[in-house]
Formats: C-alpha cells, structure tokens, sequence
C-alpha cells in the first residue's frame, strides 16, 4: 500500500503551469523512480512532497494522513528526508560535522546539550556511503559526487521513513553508481521506502519497482520498469519519437541511457 | 464631519511625501536588493544641503532644488552604488545592512560636522500662500507635495514600463544575472535607480523638512516611515507603496486630532509608524524556505578552552591591576566598556554565529537595566530575572517577525528601538519622562559588592563567564546548528529543524545577555533613565562590534572598549563630535564587507609571529607555564587586553580553517 500520495497537485508560478495534476504514489520497502526530460517539473514535485512549496492545487497525503498544510521540519519530523539537486550541504562545516549536525536536530533539544545520541554513529554512516576518506575535509571543498552521497548521509542521519533523492548519482563514475544503487536496495530492503529523481536510465532500470514518467508537469505514464521501456508516449518524451533508431546527438547525457534500454 | 475630513487631508499632503520618499526606497531595493538603511539619513543629509543652498549660499529656491535633486542627488547615488553597495545585493542580508547602518551614522556625523547644531528654519515653499478648501486652510507647499508625490508616480510609471532602460530595471528585479547574458547592463541599472532613489529621498526630506523640522534624526527616521509604506507592498509593488504612504499619513494626521494632547496615549503620536509597521508585519504570511542560496562561510578560528580560560584570567589579572591603579572616575568606565562588551557579546551569539542583525540590541539593554531597578532585588537573582525578562521581550519581538526574512528582523528591531525610546522608556510605569530610577548594586550570599573597584571587576568576571560561555556554546551542537543555519536553512528545515522557533530561542537568548548587561549597568550608575538607552546607540553598538569582529568574543571586548572611549574622545575635542561618528559609520561601511573584523586581522598577525618570528616560543612558553596563557592577555597594550590574540592556533585552530581565513583576509 502507498506511503506516500500526491493526488493531484497543481504547481503555478506566474503563468508558467510546473506541475499540472500530477498523481503519483510512493509504495513502503521499495525503490520509485521519478523521471522526465529536464523541466518536467521532477524537483517542484519534491519541493510540494517535502513542504519547500506550496501546491496551487491538490493534496499530499503521507501514511494515510494529510501533510499537505505541514511545514516543512514537521514532515521531516514525521520521516520525510530528501537530498537536493543543487546541492545543499553545510559548506562551512566539515563533512563528519555534517551529519553529525543532521543527527543532533534528529535528536531534538536534548541532544544539543550533550545529552541524547543516536542509535547508529556518524562513522558508521560515513562509512556506509563511502566517504570515510573525507571527514575531516569542509563540505564546500568535496567533489560533486561526494557531496550528494553527503547528503545521503546526512538524511539517513535523521533516520527517514520516505527518502527523496534528486538526482543522486550524477556526478559518480560507473563503479560508483554499482555500489550506490547496492546500497539504494539494501536500504529498502531495510524497510525504508525511497523515491528517486534520476537521469541514469540504467540504474533507474535496475533498483526501481515502479516508475512515473513527467512531462511537463503532467504524469504521461506508471507503471514496472519493463512496462516504462516499452511505452510509447515515455519514448515520444524522450526522443521526440516512439520507435527511433536512435540517430541521436546526446547532448543532454540521458538520451544515450534511454536508447540503450529501448 | 468637518474636522475628521480636514485631518484627512492634510494626512494626505504628509502621506504623499512619504510615498515619495518610500518609493526611492522600493525602486533601489527591488533592483538591486540593498535595502538602504541609511534612505533617510540620505534624505537628511540633502535637506541640509538644500538649506545650505538657499539660506547660506542665498541661491534662489528653484535653482537650489535643481541643483540638489538633479546634480548632487543622482551623484551621490551614483558614487554610492558604484563604490559602496555595488554587489552588496548577493552576499549576506546581514553585510548590507551593517553597511547601510554604516551610512546611517556616517551621514549624520557628517551633517554634524558640516552643520554644527544650531536652529536653523527652512522656510516651507511660497510660505504663506494658500486657499481656504471648506473649513480647512491648504497651504502652497501642501500643494506642491502632492503635486509632486502624482508627478513622481506618474514619472516612474513612465520610466518603468515605456523605456528601455526602465524595462531593463524590471529586469534586473528578477534576474540581473539572465539581463546580463541578453544583453542589458545591471550596473548601469542599478546606478540609475540608485541615482533616482536618492533623488527622491532628498525631495521627500525637503518637502517634510517644515513638518518634521531640519533635524538630523528626526529625518532620518524617516526611513521607517518609507519601510512601513513600502512593506504594504512587500517592497515590492509601488502601487501599494503609495496607497501604504497614504494610510500612514491619515493615521498620523487623525493620531493628531483625536489622540488626547498629554498623557501616556500622546507619546503614541511619533510612533505611529512604527506601530503601522507591527501590524502590517503581523499580518503577512509566512515566508517559505528558498533552496539555493547561501554557501559556505568564514568565521574566526575558535580557541581552544584552555587558551580561552587563560587569556580570560588574564584580562580580569589586568582589570584588576587597573581598577587599582587608575583615577576613581576611570573605573566607572571600564564598567561601562564592560557594559557595551557585553552587550557586544549578545551580538557575537546573533550576528556573528546567527547571521542576524539586531538594531535594538542596547534597548534590550535598557529593558533588563529597567526590570532590575524596578525589581528592587539587588543579589543574583534580581539579576537574572531582569535578564529573562529582557529574554522575554526579544522573543515577544521576534516571533511574528521571524517567520519572514532577516531583513525584515533587522528593520522591525530598528522600529522597536524607537517606539521604547520615545514611549515606553518614558512612560509612568518605566523611567517617566526625564526621570531616573535608583538601582542598588547587587549582593552575592549577602555579601555586598558595593565598591566601585570590586563591582567593576565583578562586571568584567560576568564579560569573561558570558564569553567563556559562548565559546562552550560555540564548539558544541549549537554551534554547529547556527553554522548549519546559517549555510543552508532549507536542509536544515528538510531535516526537521523548526526555524522559527530556534531563531526565536536564539534572538531571546541574545538579547537576555544583552539585559543582562542592562541590570549590571544600572547598579554600576546606581541610577538609570530613557536617556541612558537611545536607539542611536544600539546602532552604533553594532557597528563597532562588527568592525572590531562579530564573530569572536575578542571582538566584543575591543569593539566595548572602544564605544565606552567614544564619548570621551567626544568630550575632549567637542568640534570633532561629528566627525568620529562619521568615521565611525563610514569605516564600517569599509570594514562590514567582512563581520570578522579588526580582531581577525590581529590573530592573522598573532599567527604571523608565531610562526615566523619566535617558531620555538610556544614550546618554551608550554614548559614555563603549564597551565598555559595565563601571561597572554597582559601583554596587549596596557587598557585594551587582548583575550585569545597572540597564540590563537596553540592547539585549537584545525588547519583547513585558517587556510580559508587567509584566503578571504
């Protein structure tokens, strides 16, 4: 059953329609992929499903209760932890303070003044995303790729039920995606549900239960990972056309992705 | 009836002044997102030269206003933008703010110094003519303010949307980076609308000028008059910056026909604005989290503990030789150099951590000097009531500002500061007006501190525990969390911290110290009036303790040192009054760009000796004194102690923060 619902969301800014009607849902212990062509208004779905925006229209219901009026620490009190696209890492702090910082708020008041600690210790997060190496180094000097296995960190930190991740793999090599998408499934495996906005069709592919395809700003389709390869109007969005034989230029990175799945 | 529509109207002649004034206002900050503090006090600044023009100079009045909103008006605006906030928009609110504030003062030391008090009248235009309108008598210049305030509507709407250069500022509101990339010129935007608004703060100033009289601070407070108007518009839409101008001007204008002429309710006339601005503050919905906006930040090194605790008994060593040493009345000063450190140490905790600006801060300190005298309970406990009181009244004052902007904190303390010097300080219940309270000093187990000598050590003790504190603070999870805060409230939100309330918390916290402070004062004078605690203050407070360094407690003690040797300096050479707080102000518009300070630069040279000219002393130092700096903060100059300056690093410092410091510096 779904974790998470957002039924029918409306997304205006000006006159420019981000999310128009979006109806998605997110389903406990497994992996959802959330993807589109850029500007498809992916992250603005996140901003409504994390409380960063107000919906024009629509409701988010997570575990059966209506967040949709919730500020945004209230959600993230009730499990809701996400990653960001352009990073958000605490620059001037480094990397271990970090965490350890996402630990403390975790913790509440009491932990501020040294009395409550976490249940799992911020080495042992730094060493499940692999970036033990970095620790000591400020966050504003790590490569991309670090930072967002950072915030990864930083949100497991805060021991979430729903975990958002925007765009988490990009900025990592190959090797690194094999691991990182390891984790993706062992954490759900764990029982904590994840949806992901990703570009990397082959990791997208290969962790994700279901998927929901959004094209400017309206979900154009749902389903398994083999229905979303196979379906027409994804292939249209991506390609401009359904049954290409992929001429293609690739400027964007993502298409070369897709045309290998197809 | 007659009178209600009299009043009206001539609410509107002063309404449309303020939306004149107002309007330069919204046109500098939406294109360039440096709200001017200092708007008025450019206003002012303009008005004398006005005078100047036509009284001194004896130049015809329409030549002088020609010459002043048409020459040095769009000039100084221009230098200004070009040489001062150019690029300001994109840092910290906090550093435009500390940089305009720098203009506030700097302004008015300026006009001091160029215009010594005395009265001077300016005479309002074609001054005795006027029509009878009904039962009312509508002056000329009423006339012409009006005439004006259409005329500058009407200008702006054609400069905005029938001009290029106007479509370009409209441009350059949302995005001066994207005008660059098609083409349009942001600098030359935002000299332009820089060159416009203070135009229009200079014909505001003078057309107000026979209202609010030539009067340095007077018209410069007009700032919050033009915030107030323009926040109806969110400093956004001039539109409702004009209707918000209007509004205020009738409500001022009935405040004066119907509010009774004496009791407490008529000190409510001059702070009609800053009432206006509380209820539209109020009123305004919640701002949400923005993504993407702050990076990383450099801050002062934080000592080690042991090299704090050492220079902190150092500095009370020292204190202790001078209380001593020097003449009776002198040690009255080092108690209020401990005062303002102190005060300054609340601002180190909210600006120089927290990354917000306070212009209330001393009146904070006027709030806990007020709870501690009329409390009557001269021991520890007094004390500290009378610091969560003054706790209490910073969190009443943050709340419904809080949910927006720091920006908006910063402007509303401003307007709070003003309403408890001209009110409530003066009330019945508080100081009366041009009255004082006795305040005892305070007595620990009994025992009474009641010399001068040991009650100002016992205040430098009280500096040295609150800094002590702050740095414990500091390097644990709260200071991790205002760090955290600082670089990234959006991840700090998405990870379930409630901003709102852990600004309040932090904002209640600073200004309790600040009370504090406040409590410790009034035993120290032994009687405290409103006089003791003027807005005015709170600014320069602030100033000098960004100049000296926000961010580190020896900041705080340097910048109090130096507030309390400000007035004494004053006093020694009366015609150089002016010119100190135009140094002053102007020195932090210098020195704001960077909250570190002058204390930062002093450890970089610690740093610098240490490690270049005596390499082996901190081991030898080490061997001599187990305990460790004890002997550091004696040799500063002998009435400045300087807490942590000579060996910053000695096992505190991490190498990669003192990289980036050296970087920036």
């Amino acid at each position: 059953m779904a974790l998470l619902e957002v039924d029918d969301v409306v997304v205006r800014f000006g006159g420019v329609t981000a999310v128009n009607r979006a109806r998605f849902s997110a389903d406990r212990g497994v992996i959802t992929g959330l993807i589109g062509p850029n500007g498809a208004g992916k992250t603005t779905c996140f901003n409504v499903i994390t409380g960063l925006q107000k919906p024009t229209k629509g409701r988010v219901r997570y575990r059966d209760r209506d967040v949709t009026g919730w500020p945004v620490h209230r959600r993230a009190r009730h499990g809701v932890g996400r990653t960001f696209q352009r990073l958000e890492a605490f620059g001037s702090l480094s990397v271990r303070d970090n965490v350890r910082v996402a630990q403390e708020i975790h913790g509440g008041p009491l932990a501020w003044f040294g009395g409550r600690r976490g249940a799992v210790s911020v080495e042992m997060l730094l060493d499940r995303v692999g970036i033990t190496e970095y620790a000591d180094e400020r966050a504003d000097s790590i490569p991309t790729g670090t930072a967002r296995l950072l915030e990864l960190a930083r949100c497991l930190a805060s021991d979430p039920q729903l975990l958002l991740l925007d765009e988490p793999s990009s900025g990592l090599d190959e090797t690194e995606t094999d691991a990182f998408g390891e984790l993706l499934v062992e954490l759900a495996a764990e029982g904590c549900s994840i949806l992901m906005v990703e570009h990397d069709m082959d990791l997208v592919m290969s962790v994700c239960h279901d998927i929901h395809v959004l094209d400017f700003g309206e979900i154009i389709a749902s389903g398994a990972p083999a229905d979303i390869r196979t379906n027409p109007d994804v292939q249209r969005a991506y390609l401009g056309y359904a049954e290409g034989d992929g001429d293609l230029d690739g400027d964007t990175g993502v298409i070369p992705a897709v045309e290998e799945v197809v | 009836m007659g009178s209600l529509f009299a009043f009206t109207l001539l609410g509107l002649f002063t309404g449309a002044a303020y939306a004149i004034m107002a309007s330069g206002l919204v046109l500098t900050y939406t294109t360039t997102r440096v709200f001017n503090i200092a708007h008025g006090a450019f206003g002012m600044f303009l008005s004398f030269v006005f005078w100047d023009f036509t009284q001194r100079q004896g130049m015809p009045t329409v030549l002088s206003l020609i010459l002043v909103l048409g020459v040095v008006a769009p000039a100084i605006g221009w230098f200004i933008q070009r040489f001062v906030t150019r690029g300001l928009g994109e840092g910290p609110v906090s550093v435009a703010l500390v940089v305009t504030v720098g203009l506030l003062v700097g302004l008015i030391g300026l006009a001091q110094q160029i215009w010594p008090p005395e009265p001077r009248v300016l005479l309002p235009f074609w001054s005795g003519t006027g029509w009878q309108v009904g039962d009312i008598f509508v002056t000329a210049h009423q006339l012409i303010t009006l005439v004006c305030a259409v005329a500058v509507a009407f200008g702006l709407y054609l400069l905005l949307n029938r001009t290029r250069i106007g479509t370009a500022m409209r441009a350059s509101v949302d995005n001066p980076e994207l005008l660059k990339l098609f083409g349009g010129k942001p600098d030359r935007v935002a000299a332009l609308s820089w060159a416009i608004g203070i135009s229009l703060a200079a014909l505001g100033g003078i057309l107000l000028t026979p209202v609010v009289l030539l009067d340095y601070y007077a018209l410069t407070l007009l700032v919050i008059n033009a915030y107030a108007a323009a926040m109806l518009g969110r400093l956004k839409s001039l539109p409702m910056t004009f209707a918000g101008a209007m509004i205020l001007g009738v409500l001022e204008s009935w405040a004066v026909g119907y509010l009774p002429t004496d009791g407490f309710l008529a000190s409510f006339r001059p702070v009609i604005p800053a009432l206006f601005l509380f209820a539209i503050v109020v009123l305004m919905p919640q701002a949400q989290l923005r993504i993407g906006q702050v990076k990383g930040i450099v801050t002062a090194p934080v000592p080690s503990m042991r090299l704090s605790i050492g220079s902190g008994a150092g500095v009370l060593v020292v204190v202790l030789l001078l209380v001593n040493l020097v003449a009776p009345n002198q040690v009255l000063l080092i108690g209020v150099a401990a005062t303002y450190a102190i005060v300054m140490l609340s601002l180190v905790l909210l600006t120089g951590y927290g990354g917000h600006v306070s212009l209330a801060q001393f009146t904070f300190a006027g709030v806990g000097a007020l709870a501690y005298a009329k409390l009557d309970e001269p021991n520890l406990f007094g004390l500290l009531v009378s610091a969560l009181i003054a706790a209490a009244v910073g969190a009443l004052v943050a709340l419904p500002v809080l949910r927006l902007t720091g920006l908006y904190l910063a402007l509303s303390t401003m307007a709070f500061a003003v309403l408890m010097d001209k009110v409530v300080f003066n009330a019945e219940f508080a100081f009366k007006f041009n009255g004082t309270l006795a305040a005892e000093r305070l007595s620990i187990l009994g025992l009474r501190i009641g010399s001068d000598t040991a009650y100002v050590w016992f205040m430098v003790l009280a500096f040295v525990l609150l800094a002590l504190g702050l740095l414990v603070l500091r390097r644990g999870a709260l200071g991790r969390l205002l760090v955290a805060m600082r670089d990234s409230p959006s991840a700090c939100g998405t990870l379930g911290l409630d901003l709102r309330w852990f600004r309040v918390g932090l904002f209640a916290l600073s200004a309790g110290i600040a009370g504090l402070a406040g409590g410790l004062f009034a035993g120290l004078r032994g009687t405290v009036g409103a006089a003791d605690f003027l807005y005015f203050q709170s600014l320069l407070v602030l100033l000098l303790a960004v100049v000296f360094g926000a961010t580190s407690v020896t900041g705080a003690l340097l910048g109090g040192t130096a507030l309390m040797l400000l007035p004494e300096l004053q006093a020694a050479s009366p015609s150089m009054a002016g010119l100190l707080f135009a140094v002053i102000g102007f020195g932090a518009v210098l020195l704001g760009r960077d909250p570190n300070g002058i204390a930062n630069h002093l450890f970089r040279v610690g740093r610098w000796l240490r490690s270049r000219v005596a390499p082996g002393l901190e081991e030898r130092l080490q061997a001599l004194l187990p305990r460790g700096g004890a002997a550091d903060g004696t040799d500063g100059a002998v009435d400045v102690p300087l807490v942590d300056v000579p060996l910053v690093e000695v096992s505190g410092g991490d190498p990669a923060d003192t990289m980036v410091i050296e970087k920036v510096v």
